[in-house]
């Protein structure tokens, strides 16, 4: 008889049932052990049940992420077929026309998703250094912690309205500044909100990957006279490079799919944008503007063919950042 | 030698430069924060009263109106998604950490991590042809899924971390008592985890009750009151979207009020989660 | 009554491909202490651990062969009833740290949802914590977490969680091993008054403990059962070399 684990029991326990009762012999109060016995055969029964329910939950999240790609696969093949490979490079975006080209929108993310990176990097970073390196103790650097913390929490409306209200009026009188056609509206303005919004997710992973530079490594450099900057520079750098690379992957995957701070002071034109001054659109934006407006098959297609892009490329940036996060705390 | 004392100093120098550098810019994140918060509470305050909150909201041109609408639908949207994400996210939590090493669970790890990073829009566009079209339209339920599928990669990663964390003796302890499988995790490995858990129901709380973006085409936005949950409904989020970026300065005033009210009830669910926690651990 | 209470028969553990027990015949006669002892790694804790089917529960882990409680064999019977039967005291004290001393004593009837009548439970919280000597001490603290009480009481504790299930046969892995001298000397006093009511095996790595508490001791040597045997015979004289070599300290 070979028993491998409790599974192949239960999957048959009225089998072993009968075979149960007369062993209980133990001499307790009668009561008590009838008790424990007519329970034990509802437990099995409940056990076997919530083991299967565990199993299905699992299978259920995997249906869900296939039921979202083979959604957006499906619902875009009629723009592919329509539009073919044209579609990535195509610079007219015309539904009156039926023309659809989403260069202007994968130029318009790519521009604000780059330049918001650019901006924040260095504010994560110093947060991250600040935070794993100088002072990882005490109430200040815990209260900036928190504070930082927040910022990922503020809802993406919010961004949006603040910066309509008052960002792009600030940004207007900039462009009058430095000649440009003062629209306020545009590139520039969404990638300074979305560099404050993708501020923590590159700062937390950033100090959780300092605070694990082992400090035995740290201590030989300081031994040699090195200052804290040296060190910085020559150990704890080097080492949480990886680290550090897919805490900014996980904001550029932020950047890309964020929607509606962009939606709101990006301008929303199909043109393709001609300086980072200028309006524009982003995969996301152009969807959220025109999804309830796109009357026509091909239209909708084409709208989804963008989301499908996004999917793709937001889940490749984002399995690539958790890779090199797993390959770093291995 | 006297190079040698030159080059020590600007060593030094360049060493205490740096770490003003990094410690200007470490603080200086927080100033838009700062900047945010300031002004949208100024902006906002003023015009929450009684009234603003209990009743619906004015046609264009008529000053006053409230955000009751967008309040009870937001309550009745997350709530929902709640009721859905909330056990199935802790069941999946509960699998992974029970099953390290299966299949199953590798590909189910992999799916939640993949849902983490999938946009949010991306989620409204699938809630739509999963709920909107079968069903002839928008409606409250279809938002609340869409936020549910948002909800629960943070449910299934909290319990999951939450429970690896809990020494193996304690399993043991509860197995040893001859008590089946779903009672050492109901009764024992939950109760004991139940504030990291906690956390992370409440932090995905927090996150959804600001979502926009899946809204946009499930729970669409409506400007009366509704309480039916397979008609459109409007929440926080979606008026101050459509309010803010209206050409009205009535309607303005509106979304800066909500703006202020979603605001604090977001950052008080954060800070509310730190809190609890703290009370709620389990000494192990 | 016969006397054989656990028998098993050619049981046979593993860790995937890993053969960690090999082929063990025993005969555990009723109301006796056993010791199992032998040098780490031998295979003594998952025999143990095979008893109660607590091996199982490792992913990857299988056995073979028979464990006979009362003539019946275990590895058929469900896990759920094999546990109620064999109670498990642990290496290191694990009360559950959400639950009361008091319910900690009763963890095994609360938790599998057994509602008894008030009376009953005190009764049973109270007999359990007499026999381990625990109820003088924490009889006015009954309703204060498990967790705030010494490792040794801690551990007391989990004896008496175990004893409350009115078990046959009790296991020990290692009891001891986590606790200080003077704790470790109220344990194993216990033993011999746990003895009248319940059959006792108990794996330690600690020869002296072995000779001082157990009326047969099994010596383990790299997954197999080496020798079986009447303690004070196995220390004084025993027939394999090897046992021979472990208990005059060649190997360890």
């Amino acid at each position: 008889m070979s028993s491998s684990i409790d599974n192949n029991l239960i999957t048959r326990p009225d089998q072993n049932l009968g075979r149960v009762i007369s062993s209980i012999t133990t001499p307790v109060s009668k009561v008590r052990s009838t008790k424990r016995i007519k329970r034990s055969y509802r437990h099995i029964r409940a056990e076997n049940v919530f083991r299967r329910t565990l199993v299905i939950v699992a299978l259920i999240t995997v249906v869900l992420v296939l039921g979202i790609l083979l959604t957006l696969v499906v619902q875009s093949t009629l723009s592919i077929k329509a539009s073919g490979i044209g579609y990535v490079w195509g610079h007219v975006w015309d539904p009156v026309r039926d023309i659809f080209g989403a260069y202007p929108f994968i130029l318009g993310t790519l521009l604000t998703s780059f330049l918001a990176l650019f901006i924040s990097i260095p504010f994560s970073f110093a947060v991250g250094v600040f935070l794993g390196e100088y002072h990882p103790k005490g109430w200040m650097p815990n209260l900036l912690k928190n504070t930082v913390e927040l910022i990922a929490a503020v809802p993406s409306v919010i961004y949006g309205f603040w910066g309509l209200a008052v960002l792009v009026p600030i940004v207007r009188s900039f462009e009058t500044k430095i000649g440009v056609d003062p629209v306020g509206l545009g590139i520039f303005t969404s990638s300074l909100i979305l560099a404050i919004m993708i501020i923590p997710y590159a700062a937390s992973l950033g100090r959780s990957m300092i605070q694990m530079v082992p400090s035995n490594l740290k201590e030989a450099a300081y031994s040699l006279g090195a200052t804290r900057w040296e060190v910085i520079r020559s150990v704890i750098f080097p080492y949480t490079r990886s680290g550090l690379f897919a805490g900014v992957l996980l904001s550029l995957g932020r950047a890309l799919g964020e929607t509606m701070a962009v939606t709101m002071v990006i301008g929303n034109t199909s043109l393709i944008p001609k300086s980072i001054f200028a309006p524009g659109n982003t995969m996301a934006s152009v969807i959220a503007n025109e999804f309830t407006e796109a009357d026509h098959p091909v239209y909708l297609s084409a709208l989804i063919e963008l989301g499908l892009v996004l999917f793709v490329v937001t889940v490749i940036i984002n399995m690539i950042g958790k890779r090199l996060i797993k390959g770093f705390t291995n | 030698m006297k190079s040698i004392k030159i080059n020590y100093k600007y060593r030094i120098g360049k060493n205490i430069g740096f770490q003003a550098l990094i410690t200007v810019l470490a603080c200086g994140c927080v100033v838009p924060l700062i900047f945010i918060l300031v002004y949208i509470l100024k902006a906002g305050i003023t015009k929450i009263n009684w009234h603003f909150l209990t009743n619906l909201p004015k046609p264009v041109g008529e000053s006053g109106g409230g955000i009751a609408n967008a309040l009870v639908g937001s309550m009745i949207i997350i709530a929902i998604a709640s009721v859905i994400a909330i056990p199935f996210g802790i069941l999946c939590g509960i699998y992974l950490s029970e099953n390290k090493k299966s299949k199953l669970a590798y590909w189910s790890r992999l799916c939640i991590d993949i849902l983490q990073g999938v946009p949010s829009i991306v989620i409204g566009i699938v809630a739509y042809f999963w709920l909107v079209k079968p069903l002839g339209g928008f409606s409250a339920l279809s938002g609340s899924v869409a936020l549910a599928i948002m909800m629960l990669p943070i449910i299934v990663r909290s319990t999951e971390e939450t429970l690896l964390l809990l020494p193996d003796s304690l399993r043991e302890a509860a197995f040893a008592l001859g008590m089946p499988f779903h009672r050492v995790i109901l009764k024992v490995i939950i109760p004991c985890g139940i504030s990291g858990i906690l956390s992370g129901v409440m932090l995905s709380v927090a996150r959804i009750a600001g979502e926009t973006a899946p809204l946009l085409f499930t729970a669409f936005g409506n400007p009366y009151l509704s309480t039916n949950i397979l008609k459109p409904m409007q929440t926080l989020p979606l008026l101050i979207f459509n309010y803010a970026t209206s050409p009205y300065n009535d309607w303005h005033d509106l979304a800066w009020g909500a703006s202020c009210i979603l605001l604090i009830w977001v950052l008080l669910l954060n800070i509310f989660t730190k809190l609890i926690t703290r009370k709620w651990k389990v000494q192990l | 009554m016969e006397s054989t209470i656990v028998k098993s028969v050619n049981y046979n553990a593993y860790f995937g491909d890993n053969h960690v027990v090999k082929n063990v015949n025993i005969e555990i006669p009723r109301n006796t202490t056993i010791a199992v002892m032998g040098p780490s790694g031998c295979g003594k804790t998952t025999f143990l651990r095979g008893i109660n089917r607590m091996h199982e529960l490792i992913p990857g882990a299988t056995a073979k062969g028979q464990i006979m409680l009362n003539n019946e064999d275990v590895m058929e019977m469900h896990p759920i009833f094999v546990r109620l039967k064999i109670g498990m005291v642990f290496q290191r004290p694990n009360p559950f740290p959400n639950l009361s001393i008091y319910d900690n004593v009763i963890a095994g009837y609360k938790l599998n949802g057994i509602k008894l009548p008030k009376a009953e439970k005190d009764k049973i919280v109270e007999d359990s914590l007499t026999r381990v000597a625990l109820w003088k001490e924490v009889k006015d603290s009954l309703t204060k977490k498990g967790s705030f009480l010494s490792g040794g009481q801690q551990q007391r504790l989990c004896i008496a969680r175990a004893v409350a299930m009115e078990p046959e046969v009790l296991l020990f892995d290692e009891p001891t091993s986590a606790l200080d001298p003077i704790s470790t000397s109220t344990v194993e006093e216990l033993f011999h008054e746990l003895k009248k009511n319940y059959t006792l095996i108990i794996v330690t790595h600690n020869m002296q403990q072995a000779a001082r508490v157990s009326d047969k001791t099994a010596f383990f040597y790299m997954g197999e059962l080496v020798e079986y045997d009447n303690t004070k015979q196995m220390f004084t004289n025993p027939t394999d070399i090897r046992t021979q070599n472990y208990i005059t300290g060649r190997f360890s």
